[in-house]
């Protein structure tokens, strides 16, 4: 089955974007509310899209990306940045460094529905 | 399934609250990082009522997003009145969300709206800062730095700070607790710009931490202070400026400590201090009245005599009345703790997919802010346990006929000199034989060894037992009972439990109410003085040498049908025994672990302030620390939980060793 995890420090921002990945597709989704949680969940499971927020506690979504993207393991991974258009300067740090999409908040279902399917090639 | 209005409502009061909190931090005193995490907050809101169309939520919060962004990019600067302004429309966002969770009309927001815009075109833009590509900073950092992080950089190179790349490795399975606990010591060497974290050239299942800091201070002196040896120096520090780093920051401060606050933090050090003296001038007055004694024997009922007892009797009144200000001051209610657990459950419960009903008793109950900080994660681990292996999910219980709905209940109240907190829930307690079977199975006991119900259920708080195969997501996070048991003995508490298979479980812990001043028995041992703290005892009694029986070579006394393991503490101290026919037995400990101390004699109970020995005595085996008493005596406080390892390890040691006679 396929998998995805979350990394956003909002609850309910995380239980969104699970609705949304839920109805493209059977998959498996967990959620982090941190980059350091995201380091425990990611050697337990093999993941195949990830989802960041920028403005975390701990560490940011660019450094998770740059960890994400220098790593063997991980660097496949397709990575969709969300978040608010505050963060565009960073959102593109975030493209330059590998990630594969960004999107904005609010985020538009039908976008994010669309750029998982691609990510995951479905 | 789609988060509701209700998920909405709860995050953004969470929000809110937090807001409140960093906010006033800030009116304390200025940092960069707390004006960041007010940032995150605002930005977390924005997000929050964007997903839920909530319009004017969403637009006042991108107003006063990008104000404080302003702020915290330095294109701003601080000051007290903009502080307040701040703190303002968080009372209006506020009241926004509470129209929201009423479903009222919500406020038109147009106004504030403007009115933030205004004050970020008064407060004026500073002139925008140099670019970073020339200082000889490596882009490969660069490039993974955020807008704000960059600017925290420019900031310190601004200040004349040198620039260091802290490389760190932490093994993955517990790399956050150390790393956090780094990061707080570096706050006060300088600031943690940025944590890059990596995985190259790290070991297998280890992960690195590249910390970008920025500080007065030299090379060598990083080194010290971080304990670190790994560390790579970007940008050397100015000598000229290093004498008065912060300049800037310190401007900020005094404009904002300008606004009025009512209230000061105080570092719970400076508040033991106090304590101390009040102690030391407590027994200064115990020597007031023992004087008034002597010449009341030696002259009479003179005047003068009579005098200072009665002064001495005031002084001990105002005394204990600044004594109890000064405890009052470390006290925090426990509602703090609860909001806490109640986000964990909330959050917990949502995710192992059961329903549950939380149910809260005591908040107002007080319990001492050290105490407060240390029981938060035995706290939310036992939380954790009840959701994830007590409450079974809706379709078992109604399969079971419960309430399809768990219920979980926290309570805490005092009770003497300790706050009891008990945590109960409904769901399927512990099983005895399943407890039992695993504790064979990791060879924990032996499959000979007969246990009773409780002494069975105690072995939960075994090291290395579980009753659930594999860890969840939920509680397997390292922490295990044993370590809870451990935290709460460890601040002089301890753990007890009810429970019923198919009915639930209650975990009780019993803690003083402050660390600070502590009643304690003294108790005499081979002519020594020993204080025993109270929280610890569970009885006292009188035996004879005659009714001590040795079985297995060690020796234990019937206590009201039960054997009770003694430990002679002379042993222990290695004190030359003082013979006699009678002895006292003092009970530490809870459940299957108690122990009889024997004692010569028991002297009185009084209230102590443990102090620590110092850096050449503190090892010293089972003495927690000093005591003064009246008449300018010390005693040392022994440490029962040590006392007890020493009682268990023996009881292998010793049990080939003969009968020994008292």
């Amino acid at each position: 089955m396929l998998s995805a995890l979350i990394v956003d420090d909002s609850e309910t921002t995380r239980s969104f974007i699970r609705s949304l990945v839920e109805d493209v597709a059977e998959i498996d989704v967990l959620e982090a509310s941190s980059g350091f949680e995201a380091f425990r969940v990611l050697p337990a499971h093999s993941i195949d899209i990830i989802f960041v927020d920028i403005n975390m506690p701990d560490i940011n979504g660019i450094e998770l990306i740059n960890f994400l993207k220098t790593n063997d393991l991980y660097k496949k991974i397709p990575v969709i940045i969300i978040s608010t258009e505050r963060s565009k300067e960073d959102m593109s740090k975030g493209m330059a460094l590998g990630a594969f999409a960004y999107l904005t908040k609010p985020v538009n279902p039908d976008e994010l529905r669309e750029i998982t399917k691609k990510a995951l090639n479905l | 399934m789609k988060p509701s209005k209700k998920d909405f409502i709860a995050e953004a009061e969470e929000i809110i609250e937090e807001l409140g909190s960093l906010v006033l931090e800030l009116q304390e005193e200025f940092s960069p990082e707390t004006l960041n995490s007010v940032f995150r907050s605002v930005h977390t809101m924005k997000g929050l009522s964007g997903l839920f169309g909530i319009k004017e939520v969403t637009d006042l919060s991108h107003s006063l997003e990008s104000l404080l962004d302003d702020l915290r990019l330095g294109k701003i600067e601080i000051t007290g009145e903009i502080i307040d302004f701040i703190l303002s429309n968080i009372d209006i966002l506020k009241n926004l969300i509470d129209q929201v969770a009423e479903d009222h009309d919500i406020d038109d927001v147009s106004n504030d709206v403007r009115e933030i815009e205004k004050f970020r075109g008064v407060a004026g833009a500073k002139e925008k800062e140099s670019s970073l590509s020339t200082t000889g900073i490596s882009e490969s950092i660069l490039k993974v730095l955020s807008e704000y992080e960059e600017h925290r950089l420019k900031a310190n190179l601004g200040d004349g700070h040198g620039i260091y790349l802290l490389k760190t490795v932490f093994s993955l399975s517990d790399f956050a607790p150390q790393l956090e606990e780094l990061i707080k010591r570096l706050k006060d060497t300088g600031e943690l710009i940025a944590t890059l974290p990596t995985s190259q050239g790290v070991p297998d299942g280890s992960i690195g931490f590249n910390l970008l800091l920025g500080a007065s201070y030299p090379l060598e002196n990083i080194k010290s202070r971080t304990l670190l040896s790994d560390v790579e120096q970007l940008i050397s520090p100015k000598l000229s400026q290093a004498v008065t780093p912060e300049s800037k920051t310190s401007k900020a401060k005094e404009t904002s400590l300008k606004s009025a606050a009512t209230t000061v933090r105080v570092n719970i050090d400076k508040l033991d201090g106090i304590l101390n003296t009040i102690n030391e001038l407590m027994l200064l007055r115990s020597a007031l009245v023992r004087i008034s004694q002597e010449l009341t024997e030696s002259y009479g009922y003179a005047p003068l005599a009579v005098d200072l007892y009665k002064i001495s009797q005031s002084i001990d009144v105002k005394l204990r009345h600044l004594q109890h200000s000064v405890l009052d001051l470390r006290m925090v209610p426990f509602s703090h703790i609860f909001k806490k657990l109640a986000q964990v459950v909330r959050r917990y419960t949502r995710e192992a997919g059961k329903e549950i009903n939380l149910n809260i008793f005591g908040e107002d109950t007080e319990i001492d802010k050290q105490i407060a900080e240390e029981i938060i994660d035995p706290l939310v681990h036992l939380v954790r346990n009840s959701i994830d292996h007590g409450i079974e999910s809706k379709n078992e219980r109604t399969a079971l006929g419960k309430d399809p709905q768990g219920n979980l209940t926290l309570k805490a109240f005092s009770r003497g000199n300790s706050v009891v907190i008990e945590i109960q829930d409904d769901g399927a307690g512990i099983d005895p034989d399943k407890v039992l079977q695993k504790a064979v199975e990791k060879k924990i006991i032996s499959k000979e060894q007969v246990l009773d119900r409780n002494e069975i259920i105690n072995l939960i708080f075994a090291p290395g037992l579980s009753t659930k195969d594999g860890v969840s997501e939920i509680s397997g996070r390292g922490v295990g009972m044993d370590i809870v048991k451990e935290k709460i003995t460890s601040l002089g508490g301890f753990v007890g439990i009810e429970t019923e298979k198919g009915a639930g479980s209650k975990f009780i812990l019993t803690l003083p109410i402050t660390l600070a001043i502590v009643k304690a028995l003294i108790t005499e041992v081979s002519k020594r003085r020993f204080a025993v703290p109270l929280t610890s005892i569970e009885e006292t009694f009188i035996f004879t040498k005659e009714s001590v029986q040795t079985i297995e070579g060690r020796e234990v006394i019937e206590l009201r049908n039960e054997m009770l393991p003694l430990l002679r503490t002379s042993e222990a101290f290695d004190l030359e025994e003082d013979v006699r026919d009678e002895y006292y037995g003092v009970v530490v400990g809870v459940g299957q672990k108690r122990v009889g101390l024997v004692m010569d004699e028991l002297i009185e109970q009084t209230e102590i302030v443990i102090k620590p020995l110092g850096e050449h005595l503190k090892n010293i085996p089972c003495i927690s620390g000093a005591a003064e008493t009246g008449k300018y005596e010390i005693v040392f406080v022994m440490d029962i939980d040590a006392m007890m390892d020493e009682a268990f390890s023996k009881r292998k040691n010793n049990g080939s060793k003969g009968k020994k006679d008292v």
